[in-house]
């Protein structure tokens, strides 16, 4: 078994009401990871204001990775997952995915 | 712990009552702002980890420091209620303003006072049950123009007429004041209106009109659990509520279609329901008043207490139905009437009922006035005349529901069989 870090990346903030039925599946979806094993650590939901991307030493911030996105980590989960594939598999299954949002998969270093 | 739909619509209701008693209605919609703002942090946190357990004194209390940063924020910029103005200019006694406000005691009328408030004189009904699909069970625009097969812009109109009218009243409905009375019989008219939205409405889905009926029984019951607001006629919309919804599940058959009443399963019929509706028929009997919505309750136990549609006591049910006239002339509670009539005294006499209503005419759009013509013919043996009815009923039918049963019907007809012959009683 390897681990990878889920990074959940979205541009747009869902209304309240797509944020209330998300949070219904998400929790369906985590369960099942749980249950089979694939859950390390559920990790956190990051705050989508108040953050950014450092972007040089003098500390020039913007919002995404890229200049011109507002694509951010709004949240990450440490997964186990036997390789790469399996874990872009259990990714696709996420319930955020289908609702636009990106999911990067990160293998954690192995020495 | 159920986390779609009503989950999100109970506690934005909540927080959102305390919310415009706290910022003033004048400040609904920025109450309105920092509700959505306090629900759509907390679904996305709890995308995670699961919803805690006292996840509605969470809700509050994240509610309560936006409260604070935004009177913070908006203290020289907005008005506030004149006793609140200058507790917020300092620091000082912000933060304990701020706590006793939401202190429970603060927030134990907050949803009275709001179903109050919308049940406001100067609005029309409609806006009434509007609002108070808004703002006290968390239905949004769209939804409420579903439940009544609206557009969305009538119902976007319908709903500003109404906060404009809340905003403009000086704060939440004081339960205490002068005109309680007068504003209790509102209220329990525009509960009424609401309940039978979800039990006769239009709107084809089950799902949204099982959960009108649970909103408008939860909203009763405010009042009912509030000494002041707990009267007779109180008592008895409460029992009308539950001795009617308690016959919910055996409306719609397995495919959903609707079922007649002589057709329906009984024993789907909710028993504890049935069991709360009688107590509170018999709390409603307390004192002298004698409401329409006594007489409706007294009907819909009637029907409740029957163990087989044959054991209905038709004569009380006519007799009520004629004192229910008397209060509430209408030609639907008449038409009703004729129904039971044609129970008691044969489908000839039903239908001299019904040519005898006057204002019969009104009700030409209703498809249950053909649909009962229809039902009274066939039963006379004249399945022509029926299939007629019912072809008019199938086309003036408002969802496919009622299109499904009335359908079946002009068959029934077609196929010359009595399919109603239960019908009479035995």
């Amino acid at each position: 078994m390897s681990q990878f870090v889920f990074l959940y990346r979205e541009a747009r903030t869902p209304s309240p009401q797509e944020l209330e039925s998300r949070m219904a599946k998400c929790l369906v979806w985590f369960k099942d990871l749980e249950k089979n094993g694939h859950l390390a650590y559920y990790g956190h939901p990051l705050n989508r204001t108040d953050g950014g991307v450092v972007r040089d030493a003098k500390g020039t911030v913007t919002d995404g990775p890229y200049a011109e996105t507002k694509d951010i980590v709004i949240g990450f989960s440490l997964i186990e997952a036997k390789d790469f594939d399996q874990a872009v598999k259990l990714a696709a299954a996420c319930p955020l995915v289908a609702g636009g949002c990106l999911i990067e998969v990160r293998p954690v270093l192995k020495l | 712990m159920e986390a779609d739909g009503p989950f999100y619509r109970r506690e934005r209701a909540r927080l959102l009552a305390a919310l415009t008693r706290v910022f003033g209605v004048e400040n609904l919609s920025l109450a309105e702002d920092v509700v959505q703002e306090t629900l759509a942090k907390a679904f996305e946190a709890w995308a995670f980890g699961g919803v805690p357990e006292h996840h509605s004194a969470l809700l509050m209390a994240s509610a309560k420091n936006r409260a604070l940063d935004v009177f913070r924020r908006e203290r020289t910029a907005r008005k506030f209620a004149p006793a609140l103005q200058h507790l917020i200019e300092s620091e000082w006694t912000l933060r304990p303003a701020v706590e006793e406000l939401f202190l429970p005691p603060a927030l134990k009328d907050d949803e009275l006072r709001m179903m109050f408030s919308c049940s406001h004189p100067h609005l029309a009904e409609e806006v009434q049950v509007a609002l108070i699909l808004n703002m006290l069970c968390g239905f949004g625009v769209e939804e409420i123009s579903r439940i009544y097969l609206a557009s969305v812009a009538a119902v976007e109109k319908r709903i500003s007429r109404g906060k404009k009218v809340l905003g403009a009243s000086q704060r939440l409905f004081d339960l205490t004041a002068e005109d309680f009375a007068p504003r209790l019989s509102a209220v329990h008219r525009a509960l009424y209106l609401l309940f039978s939205e979800g039990y006769h409405g239009a709107s084809d889905e089950a799902v949204i009109r099982a959960e009108l009926c649970r909103e408008a029984l939860r909203l009763a019951r405010l009042l009912v659990d509030h000494a002041p607001a707990a009267t007779s006629a109180t008592y008895a919309v409460a029992a009308l509520m539950y001795l009617d919804a308690a016959r919910l599940p055996g409306r719609t058959d397995e495919i959903g279609d609707l079922t007649a009443l002589f057709e329906q399963d009984r024993s789907r019929w909710d028993g504890r329901l049935i069991a709360d509706g009688l107590a509170l028929l018999e709390q409603s009997a307390m004192g002298s008043e004698l409401s329409e919505y006594h007489l409706e309750a007294g009907i819909a136990g009637m029907h409740a207490t029957a163990s087989r549609f044959e054991d209905t006591r038709w004569g009380e049910i006519v007799g009520l139905y004629d004192m229910l006239l008397k209060v509430r002339p209408s030609p639907v509670v008449a038409l009703n009437r004729a129904m039971a009539i044609a129970q008691l005294e044969g489908p000839e006499k039903g239908l001299e009922a019904i040519e005898a209503i006057s204002g019969i005419e009104r009700l030409e759009d209703y498809p249950f006035y053909a649909a009962a013509l229809g039902e009274l013919e066939l039963r006379c043996g004249r399945s022509e005349a029926a299939r007629a009815h019912f072809q008019e009923a199938l086309d003036l039918a408002r969802n496919e529901a009622e299109r499904r049963f009335l359908a079946r019907r002009v068959e029934d007809c077609a196929g010359g069989k009595p399919a109603i012959s239960r019908a009479t009683p035995r």
